[in-house]
């Protein structure tokens, strides 16, 4: 008799361990592919190495989280077929039960599965503005990387733009690694912060966490500006200040690095490579597999859960990890007993409605690429600006964004679109003035990442284990 | 409300076939109305490796790929842009004496229609492209051909064609089609209906559809090629490459990339939509590392297929319709009708608007199925 096909997981992070977690409850022994050096994801990134830093060192008033979710992801351990460093970078073989494409050490491997979770996270959401690509300017999410997991900061004098709930944690994150920071610029005008009245009522501890950290930076002496929109970054090398208009005036700022980002892009490559169906999310603005509540896609026997299937947060994944674990044990006839799905759902609910209001407290700068000029890059791989963005959309009657790639070569290059696509998608709809789902949804062709030309050899196929 | 327009000419299809049909057209004075079901130059004609080679094909397609070869550096006068157009010659690899004896056969053959190919043997090999490893038994160059982008060029006709006051209506697809008795109706989209006097089928690999409409069934297959594309690496290939056997062709662009192809991907759940197999592609990497030892730590940036028409006799079908008068057929390129295409549309200006093509087409006869088909009717 041959063995079932296993389980597996991509992404060893609050949604992967949770849903491992429930599986291994159930007897199950699932695979968990992980990009990652050590488990944990983007947001409870480990050190490569222990540099005995404490819990509440590293990971501030989400340390208790953090070291929940390490401690049942060791537990689990001997109970998983757990394998970090594994780029999983195809999904094919679909016309027969469908298989991985893996890259582990240089080995390409292709792992068959008879349930696949896909958990695969976020990255943050960048817009371009004047010399973005000047070095010293990074992602608030590789700001908070270069803390959490390297310990050490980007830089010495920051300041801090851009728009969504992170931008005042890594601030504050920063401050307290003993940085000095310069400013938060946040591209929000003030008044969007008073819908975190409402949230109060129904996240206190969100919206009091979000105070302190304000509270905290501004004793501090960090200037916070509303409604900021950047002109340039200042000096010739590297990044030595920062112009920007806020208030109808402008100021410049000295500093020595800048972390930026506008909330977060979920990673959806795998789905649409593995032929899920995509539907529009106005809260993302961005395309999203279709999901039922516990994550089952339009494809039988795929799943998707946490920020990858939708932004809602580490809490959330935690959630939705357990939820698509209680799915995947149903669908293979597993009896789930009693209430646990309904409440789960229920508290994923609240928390997506909490996300709702945070958006409003933090809305994405619509207007952004009124203020960007031409000559600004906007795919750092293929070195394409805006201004030949204009030009190609004009002389082609470009309206869609796959059509806007084959002529114009944006999203073509090593990042495939992921870096540029959330912004290349803002300003071809807003040269056709119409809303961002207009324009398509771009689709994702293999591998998701880069892999070497010498990857091949014979194919080293894993039926079952 | 239904829009009605009536016209000279109906093509069903943008890709470059219908394009530069269509430009042609519109330059002999006729009115044309250029249909797409998605966009014009986004199915095979935009997606294809980019080679513009003569080198290879049959001797019935040589006459007409020595005209195209004349259009191709004349692209910048007729469609605005040179479409990264490079004549950087085409080198044909043998990997074994037979194949070589092969290249040799064919470059006896091919001298009659004007193509000069030089033979070069396993040591003037070494010499000349030093990069160049395992190479085999020697290769034939055809320094003329070349290759250009696709992305552009084919989107680039289509956009000619209006330019010259063709109508063209993408995301445009035809519902129905029928001969009036004095030429053509069709409806296409929601509510656009077309009368013209004549109708062309240029619809690629949704073309067997359209024929079978009027009575003329072609064995029509869909491939599907595997393509791979590396990252932007320092210019080194200076040529198109190819195989004997045809399991490997790559060219380097003008950016840096690395274009390989090679094997066959598989359609998805949507036939419009295709994916490389990733076995094909593992074997066109492979070979690229024998070939090219300096990719060996390149990375691969992107795969990607598309949808073409295969026909068994590796000929389209170029010519007017057995069965129904006005209508004239263009499809069938067997993933290599980059080259030709603009050629084939000039040949399908002259079909409408004179009834003879300058350029001998009787092997693309769509009766030569009708025949076989006959034929294995008899025998059974």
């Amino acid at each position: 008799m041959t063995e079932a096909l296993p389980i597996v997981i991509v992404g060893a992070a609050p949604a992967g361990i949770r849903a491992a977690e429930r599986l291994v409850e159930a007897g199950v022994r699932p695979i968990v592919l992980d990009e990652g050096l050590r488990a944990g994801g983007q947001i409870y990134r480990r050190p490569l190495v222990d540099d005995g830093r404490s819990y509440r060192n590293r990971y501030g008033s989400e340390a208790k989280k953090a070291e929940r979710l390490h401690a049942v992801f060791e537990r689990l351990r001997p109970s998983i077929d757990y394998r970090p460093e594994t780029l999983v970078w195809n999904v094919s073989g679909l016309e027969r039960s469908g298989h991985l494409d893996v890259l582990r050490e240089g080995v390409h491997r292709q792992i068959a599965f008879s349930k696949l979770l896909l958990c695969t996270g976020a990255t943050d959401r960048v817009l371009p503005f004047p010399d973005w690509t000047k070095p010293g300017v990074y992602t608030l999410g590789a700001a908070q990387t270069a803390l959490k997991a390297q310990g050490c900061t980007v830089g010495d004098r920051l300041v801090f733009m851009g728009s969504g709930p992170l931008l005042y944690l890594v601030a504050w994150q920063y401050m307290k690694a003993g940085a000095r920071v310069e400013a938060v610029l946040d591209t929000a005008p003030f008044r969007s912060k008073f819908h975190l009245v409402s949230l109060f009522v129904r996240a206190p501890r969100i919206v009091a966490l979000g105070l302190f950290y304000g509270a905290q930076l501004q004793l501090s002496g960090v200037k916070v500006r509303y409604g900021v929109r950047p002109q340039t970054v200042l000096g010739e090398e590297r990044v030595e200040g920062i112009r920007f208009r806020a208030g109808g005036r402008t100021e410049a700022l000295a500093c020595d690095a800048i972390g930026y980002g506008f909330a977060l892009r979920p990673e959806t490559q795998l789905a649409d490579l593995a032929g899920c169906r995509f539907r529009f999310e106005d809260r993302d603005r961005a395309w999203l597999p279709e999901r039922d509540a516990q994550g089952r896609t339009s494809r039988k026997d795929i799943y998707v859960s946490g920020d990858g299937s939708g932004i809602a947060g580490a809490d959330a994944a935690e959630i939705d990890g357990e939820l698509a674990a209680l799915a995947i044990l149903q669908d293979i006839g597993n009896t789930v007993a009693g209430d646990r799905p309904r409440q789960l759902t229920a508290a994923r609910a609240r928390i997506l409605r909490q996300r709702e209001i945070l958006e409003s407290a933090f809305p994405f700068p619509r207007d952004w690429f009124e203020t960007v000029p031409p000559e600004t890059t906007l795919c750092r791989c293929e070195e394409i600006r805006i201004g030949e963005i204009h030009c190609a959309v004009g002389a082609g009657s470009i309206g869609e964004i796959n059509r806007m790639k084959a002529l114009s070569r944006v999203g073509m290059g090593r990042c495939q679109g992921r870096m540029c696509s959330a912004a290349a998608v803002e300003v071809l709809s807003s040269i056709r003035k119409v809303e961002p789902k207009e324009t398509g949804r771009l689709r994702a062709q293999a591998p998701v990442k880069p892999i070497p030309l010498g990857f091949g050899g014979p194919l080293d196929t894993e039926e079952s284990r | 409300m239904i829009q009605r327009i009536s016209t000279d000419v109906t093509i069903i299809g943008g890709g470059l076939v219908g394009s530069s049909a269509a430009l042609a057209m519109r330059q002999a004075g006729l009115d044309v109305v250029l249909l797409d079901k998605g966009f014009c130059g986004a199915q095979a004609s935009g997606v294809n490796y980019g080679g513009v080679r003569r080198q290879g094909r049959p001797a019935e397609q040589l006459p007409l790929s020595q005209r195209a070869h004349g259009i191709w550096p004349r692209l910048k006068a007729l469609v605005g842009i040179d479409g990264e157009y490079v004549p950087s010659g085409h080198l044909k690899l043998a990997r074994t004496e037979r194949d070589f004896a092969k290249l040799e056969a064919y470059a006896e053959m091919a001298r009659p229609y004007g193509l000069d190919l030089e033979l070069v043997g396993a040591e003037a090999l070494k010499t000349r492209f030093p990069w160049l490893s395992a190479a085999g038994a020697g290769a034939s160059l055809c320094p003329g051909d070349g290759h250009a982008n696709p992305r552009l060029v084919s989107p680039a006709f289509a956009r000619a064609a209006e330019r010259a006051g063709v109508k063209v209506f993408e995301q445009m697809p035809v519902r129905d089609v029928r001969a009036t008795g004095n030429g053509f109706a069709v409806l296409a989209g929601e509510n656009l209906e077309i009368r013209s006097r004549q109708l062309v089928n240029s619809a690629g690999a949704w073309s067997d559809t359209f024929a079978a409409q009027f009575g003329e069934t072609v064995p029509l297959k869909r491939i599907y090629p595997s393509m791979v594309v590396t990252e932007p690496l320092p210019l080194r290939l200076p040529v198109s490459m190819g195989e004997q056997g045809g399991s490997f062709y790559g060219r380097q662009v003008a950016r840096g990339n690395y274009v390989m192809g090679g094997g066959r991907g598989a359609a998805l759940a949507d036939p419009d939509f295709s994916r490389p197999s990733v076995t094909a592609a593992s074997s066109v990497m492979q070979r690229a590392i024998a070939l090219f030892p300096h990719l060996a730590n390149a990375q691969v940036i992107r795969f990607w297929s598309g949808t073409e028409a295969d026909m068994p006799d590796g000929n389209p079908v170029i010519g007017p319709s057995r069965t129904t008068p006005g209508l004239f057929h263009a499809f069938g390129f067997c993933g290599a009708g980059f080259q030709i295409a603009p050629a084939v549309g000039e040949v399908l200006s002259e079909l409408v608007t004179s009834g003879r093509s300058t350029t001998p087409i009787d092997a693309f006869s769509i009766g030569r199925f009708a025949h076989a088909a006959a034929q294995t009717a008899d025998s059974l």
